[in-house]
């Protein structure tokens, strides 16, 4: 290939945001329920029915676009995008299209190639659908309406991306800030993060355009950075044979590792969108902006900036940690009562994460107090317990989050600080381990890790391994 | 001769079975006897509730003896225009694809009525979906005009109108798109008000033009329909354009004394086109008040004759999404045979719509797509804004618009729907009051040769409901008592008219249009 080829992405996300009821009725948005029971009227587009506006979606909506650097139309409207399907009960979806929400932001993404701003079009609120079953058994399809009104916004970006890293960055970001905010948990296998992929190919250089497809059912970002691939590819073999990208939707099938036509440009639907008569124009204030303003969190990047001024910890565990609120949150939190960001932080990173991992669990699910890890972190400081029985605090703690200092002592787990009962057990392992105990006089440094072994199993675990190591060295003299 | 219980007006009904001359039951049965009698001739229901209504008519009247329900509209019976939803009871639009529409919910107003204590007799006759001037696009059988039986009641709550007239119910609700009550009260000689928009809630109310659209009241006078609609007026947080208003004590307004009340006639609303007959009864009515010490000028109002595009406009394009949930799936109609998804649509829908609706639903999908929203859509909307602004320059010097409610009186059945350019054009002195959001009131004000009433129209500012009922109310003073036609040739009919259980054969299905 002679020529040289850049791809051009812009994308479209969905976020279903956490409002507890739907967007225009007080039907529940918690996911699963049996068919059709989280539903009324309203969302079951029965005749006579009107929509009433969830005031937390549009709330939900301004701090998103306000953490994204959008601006606020103040006077905004609902319209209705018609088109017919069994899944939208009114055969027409209640969204924004001339005065969307928010327009004209952007966030900054981070890859190998540096730093760099996407844009973001517009925000605009709208309702979810119902979702289709078919029944093979009775060869029928079946509607159940409980997603039909769960709230979701649709960002837009500008067509700012130039390939799959740029795209994961950016999906990463809105993640990330929208989970900050609280305003949705963003997981893309579970659909409440959905994106769609609009891409095209041009000829480096060149400014004009070329023409765009529109991915759709990208579930993963593995699936997001094959099909960018994929796409990327069969639009240039189309050019380099001299044919024409069609302008069209398609569909990613994750299996196939492939992407195939859904419709083309010529049989897209007039949506005949209007306002919707039955909605009233959106008005936001000033003071409603400056009280959504008051109320956003510091988010990551204000927060790393401050970290690396507060805290003495390493820069690469003030990434990790500011990844998720819940976690900065449970650093900050336990750090000021305990002073000691440091042990805070190897706490989070180790025991913490590990956990996580092993566990296959999001932060959030996290049950622990920083009250509760501070005061371990208290008492391990303080000798009241040694490392290895705080981790096994922890372990439990991170479950049940009890109080560890009661705990230990309802268990037994704390330290022994009896010299005495100390010197009678070392003398008794010396005893039983005369080899050992020549060995180390015999300059075997490592034998005396076992004794130390030896010793504490004999306290079971409660001695202080310090105190241990230099009552021995000195009886061992 | 003593009055009989259906010669009294809602609000004297009410009274006496306060007072307990009367029994709920007695009412509810007088009225079905009513319907009964009359239903064959006038076929003013689609529906009627007969043992819903006398089981309700009992509770009623244990309420109103334990003192629960004390208001004056406790007890008395009432007809419900069938597109407003009432829970387990057929609910049909006068359309063949809601043939057999039991809603789950009943709408906001008629709750009101029923916290109030009246007794829901059934529903009323409609042109489908409320499109219509005549009530003969119901997939059910035209509505007769109780005056005489070879004339159209209007429409399109001719039934409701109708029902009132032939006192087949002591009042009803109505609901006004772009006349849909003024109109068939002026035919039918009974008093209807379409309230400020946002007065009552349209919860409920199976939408035609959502922008426009409002319940009122049809009723014998202009004191029960006070009383009406001081009960069927609310905030409701479940509407979006529900408005919140404090001065909804209309009763308070029934005073007889319009003196200084300052009364102007737009001389457009007087030009051709305009009944002769009925432009000398409305200027009469207009004389009537100014003895009565209203000040009575004339003045202009422009773009009159842009209200009717504009409308036409704007309503099909609202109804064009409305209507598209009608679709075969989920309640209605459906079609027996079809071919895949959108053979099920094309067909149910082809089949339960009736040719009025269709002709809307293809005016406003057109108007709606694109390429064409700005020039028709948009345009429509400016208009809408342009005439707005002609009214607020009117109600700067004048508390009350008068003028008649419909150019003529009523037409013979079948002489309307073959030009609907014509039908439309009878809309032009009703619907800039729906484009404005203006209240409107049509006050019966005489009749013509053939004595077919004639109706006076009253218009006033938003939520200025107060002077149109202190001038209906001072106008029907002076006027005196209005008789109920005289009904002749009605014929008896003993069957339950709970008729839609299954889809009936003898359905009046629309031609196919293609």
């Amino acid at each position: 290939m002679a020529k040289q080829y850049e791809t051009v992405i812009g994308l479209e996300v969905h976020v279903e945001l956490a409002a507890k009821t739907k967007i225009f009725c007080s039907c529940s948005t918690a996911f699963g329920g049996v068919p059709n029971t989280h539903t009324c009227p309203v969302c079951t587009g029965m005749p006579g029915s009107l929509p009433v506006l969830n005031k937390q979606v549009v709330e939900y909506a301004m701090a998103v676009g306000l953490a994204t650097n959008c601006s606020i139309h103040q006077y905004s409207k609902f319209d209705r995008k018609n088109y017919f399907y069994p899944d939208n009960p009114q055969n027409y979806q209640i969204s924004q299209l001339y005065l969307p929400i928010c327009y004209e932001g952007g966030v900054e993404i981070e890859t190998a190639a540096g730093k760099k701003t996407i844009g973001i079009h517009e925000i605009h609120m709208e309702e979810d659908a119902g979702k289709l079953i078919h029944d093979e058994w009775e060869d029928c399809t079946l509607v159940d309406y409980n997603r039909s009104g769960v709230p979701l916004i649709e960002i837009v970006s500008e067509p700012d991306m130039r390939s799959a890293e740029e795209v994961i960055a950016y999906l990463d970001k809105l993640g990330l800030i929208i989970r900050y905010l609280g305003a949705s948990d963003c997981k893309l296998q579970e659909g409440s993060m959905r994106a769609d992929v609009n891409l095209s190919v041009r000829e480096a250089g060149t400014e004009k355009l070329g023409t765009r497809t529109e991915m759709k059912n990208l579930n993963s970002f593995k699936a997001i950075t094959h099909a960018i691939e994929g796409e990327r590819i069969r639009q240039i073999e189309l050019l380099e044979e001299g044919k024409a990208v069609i302008q069209e939707t398609r569909r990613w099938d994750d299996n196939k590792e492939y992407s195939y036509a859904m419709r083309s440009k010529e049989d897209a639907q007039d949506y005949r969108y209007f306002p919707d008569p039955d909605l009233v124009p959106i008005i936001i204030s000033d003071e409603w902006i400056q009280q959504i303003r008051d109320r956003q969190p510091e988010l990551r990047t204000e927060k790393l900036v401050r970290y690396r001024k507060e805290f003495d910890i390493p820069e690469y565990d003030a990434q990790i940690i500011t990844e998720s609120k819940k976690l900065a949150d449970l650093f900050e939190e336990a750090t000021a009562i305990c002073k000691k960001p440091k042990k805070v932080s190897n706490w989070i990173m180790g025991e913490t994460l590990r956990l996580l991992k092993e566990r296959g669990m999001e932060p959030e699910e996290i049950k622990v107090s920083a009250g509760n890890l501070a005061k371990l972190i208290e008492l391990t400081e303080a000798g009241t317990i040694n490392g290895s029985v705080a981790k096994t605090v922890f372990e439990i703690m991170f479950q049940e989050n009890m109080d560890p200092e009661q705990y230990a002592e309802e268990k037994g787990l704390k330290t022994v600080h009896d010299e005495g009962a100390l010197r009678t057990t070392i003398e008794a392992v010396l005893a039983e381990n005369p080899q050992s105990a020549a060995d180390y006089k015999g300059g075997k440094e490592k034998a005396l890790g076992f004794l130390v072994g030896q010793t504490m199993k004999a306290m079971k675990g409660k001695a202080n391994p310090g105190a241990v190591n230099q009552m021995l060295k000195e009886l061992l003299q | 001769m003593k009055k009989s219980i259906l010669d009294l007006t809602a609000v004297e009904l009410g009274r006496k079975i306060k007072e307990k001359e009367i029994t709920v039951r007695e009412a509810v049965e007088a009225s079905l006897a009513q319907i009964e009698k009359m239903e064959a001739s006038f076929h003013c229901y689609v529906t009627v509730g007969k043992e819903a209504a006398l089981k309700r008519a009992d509770e009623v009247q244990k309420q109103i003896d334990a003192g629960v329900l004390t208001g004056p509209l406790a007890g008395v019976p009432v007809a419900i225009k069938d597109n407003m939803c009432t829970k387990n009871m057929l609910t049909t639009c006068s359309s063949r694809i809601l043939y057999n529409f039991r809603p789950t919910y009943t709408a906001e107003a008629v709750e009101n009525l029923e916290r109030a204590g009246a007794v829901v007799l059934g529903k009323t006759n409609m042109d489908e979906f409320a499109m219509g001037s005549t009530t003969e696009t119901s997939a059910f059988g035209e509505t007769k005009n109780p005056w005489n039986t070879e004339h159209v009641p209007g429409g399109s709550s001719g039934g409701s109108c109708a029902a009132v007239a032939a006192e087949e119910c002591f009042f009803a609700l109505g609901s006004d798109t772009g006349g849909s009550i003024r109109q068939p009260s002026s035919f039918c000689g009974v008093t209807g008000i379409k309230p400020t928009y946002g007065t009552v809630s349209r919860y409920g109310l199976i939408a035609y033009g959502s922008s426009l659209d409002q319940i009122g009241p049809v009723a014998k006078d202009v004191t029960d329909c006070a009383a009406v609609l001081e009960t069927i007026a609310s905030y409701d947080k479940k509407d979006s354009t529900s408005i919140e208003r404090k001065d909804t004590d209309f009763t308070s307004a029934l005073t007889d004394d319009v003196k200084g009340m300052k009364i102007g006639i737009p001389k457009d609303y007087f030009g051709e086109g305009l009944d002769l007959e009925v432009k000398k009864a409305v200027l009469a009515a207009a004389d009537v008040l100014k003895e009565k010490g209203a000040v009575v000028e004339e003045f202009d109002l422009k773009l009159v004759e842009y209200a009717i595009p504009a409308y036409y406009v704007i309503a099909s394009a609202e109804a064009s999404s409305n209507l598209s949930r009608f679709d075969g799936i989920k309640y209605g109609y459906r079609t027996k045979e079809y071919d895949g998804l959108h053979g099920l649509y094309k067909k149910s829908r082809s089949e339960g719509f009736g040719p009025e609706v269709k002709r809307r639903i293809m005016l406003g999908s057109f108007v709606l797509s694109s390429g064409y929203y700005d020039a028709y859509y948009l345009k429509a909307l400016r208009t809408k804004a342009l005439i707005k602004q002609e009214f607020d320059k009117a109600f700067e010097k004048y508390d009350v618009i008068l003028g008649p409610a419909a150019p003529t009186t009523a037409p013979k059945l079948g002489a309307s729907l073959s030009d609907p350019l014509k039908m439309y054009l009878g809309d032009i002195y009703t619907i800039s009051v729906n484009l404005a959001g203006l209240p409107g009131m049509s006050v019966p004000c005489g009749q013509d040769s053939r004595g077919l009433p004639i109706g006076l129209q009253l218009i006033g500012d938003c939520f200025q409901e107060k002077k149109l009922i202190r001038a209906g109310f001072a106008y029907e003073q002076a006027r005196g008592p209005w008789k109920a036609p005289a009904m002749a040739g009605a014929s008896g009919c003993g069957d339950s008219f709970d008729s839609r259980k299954e889809e009936p054969a003898s359905i009046q299905t629309a031609g196919e249009e293609n």
